[in-house]
């Protein structure tokens, strides 16, 4: 069995309000050093058989239908152990 | 001739069919409802997407509404010219099934919005909107947190250029979106989204802050009338 790890990110050029949100909390709460923060998502599946080619272009389908709205949204995809 | 037919789909999660299903009904029109299992689009003469929440917003706004039953009914019948227009909820399913450019995101102040909105009909040329005079400023109430319309320059252009927006904010943007849109068509003109609604302002006697949003309503009956 093999972890597939999609992370999905709002594209460079869609403006994030909620990671600009975090990015101004953390002075507050006493973090330095972070200029800019974007939120994203984080998609772990859990396949059936091994992660191989044709499995990861099934997964890469189900990003580009399902998980990611590639209008405003990148996403990409890897395996973990 | 017998009363034109609306279909108001129902998802779970929806909000706002009830009130859809009176406007329709007010200005005469049957409201027929439709439910997002069926395969049936029931042979109406228009469909209504609703607002609310549908399958709970859960991955994004509309993103699994987009993929129930009924859409694959909907999808071919609004490609080949079926009226279709979707406030809040229903515009944003709209996006998510590419029936219509772009995308709604979250508003740029991270707050809920629900005020009285004023915008500006800029297109009168759809199915849903030919009942206003071009340029007509009308009151209809918004109430969304994921309302910020985005595309990419190219199609932002081509909105613009191919007078694809059909109603702007006025006096403030709610919620960030591009170009203030608060509303665009398709080519064809029959489908349209808006984030603002219609259906929740055809009544004086519920609060509602104008009668506006029955243009839309009347829109779509003239239109088969006319056909």
């Amino acid at each position: 069995m093999a972890r597939v790890i999609v992370d999905v990110m709002l594209k460079p050029e869609i403006l994030d309000p909620q990671g600009q949100a975090i990015a101004r909390a953390l002075p507050r709460l006493g973090f330095s050093g972070v200029g800019a923060v974007r939120q994203g998502k984080r998609f772990e599946l859990e396949l059936e058989g091994p992660a191989d080619e044709a499995a990861l272009a099934e997964v890469r389908k189900m990003a580009e239908t399902l998980l990611a709205n590639t209008v405003i949204e990148d996403y990409t995809v890897r395996v973990t152990e | 001739m017998s009363a034109a037919r609306v279909g108001v789909v129902t998802f779970p999660g929806t909000l706002d069919d009830q009130d859809a299903a009176r406007a329709v009904h007010l200005v005469g029109a049957q409201a027929v409802p439709l439910w997002h299992a069926d395969h049936d689009l029931k042979g109406v003469d228009a469909v209504f997407l609703p607002g609310g929440f549908s399958y709970g917003d859960y991955l994004r706004c509309g993103a699994i509404s987009r993929f129930a039953p009924i859409m694959d009914e909907l999808i071919p019948a609004a490609g080949a010219g079926l009226p279709v227009i979707g406030t809040c909820n229903g515009f944003q399913i709209l996006c998510e099934a590419h029936l219509l450019p772009g995308a709604l995101t979250r508003n740029a102040s991270l707050h809920y919005v629900c005020r009285d909105q004023r915008v500006r009909i800029e297109q009168t040329a759809t199915a849903w909107t030919n009942a206003f005079d071009q340029g007509q400023e009308i009151v209809l109430p918004v109430k969304h947190g994921e309302g910020r319309y985005v595309a990419s320059d190219e199609t932002l252009a081509a909105l613009e250029a191919g007078g694809h927006v059909v109603v702007r904010y006025v006096g403030g943007n709610p919620n960030g979106s591009l170009n203030g849109i608060a509303g665009i068509r398709n080519e064809a003109g029959n489908v349209v989204g808006l984030m603002p609604h219609p259906e929740h302002a055809v009544e004086e006697l519920v609060g509602a802050p104008s009668t506006d949003g029955l243009g839309f309503f009347t829109s779509i009956l003239k239109n088969l009338v006319d056909a």
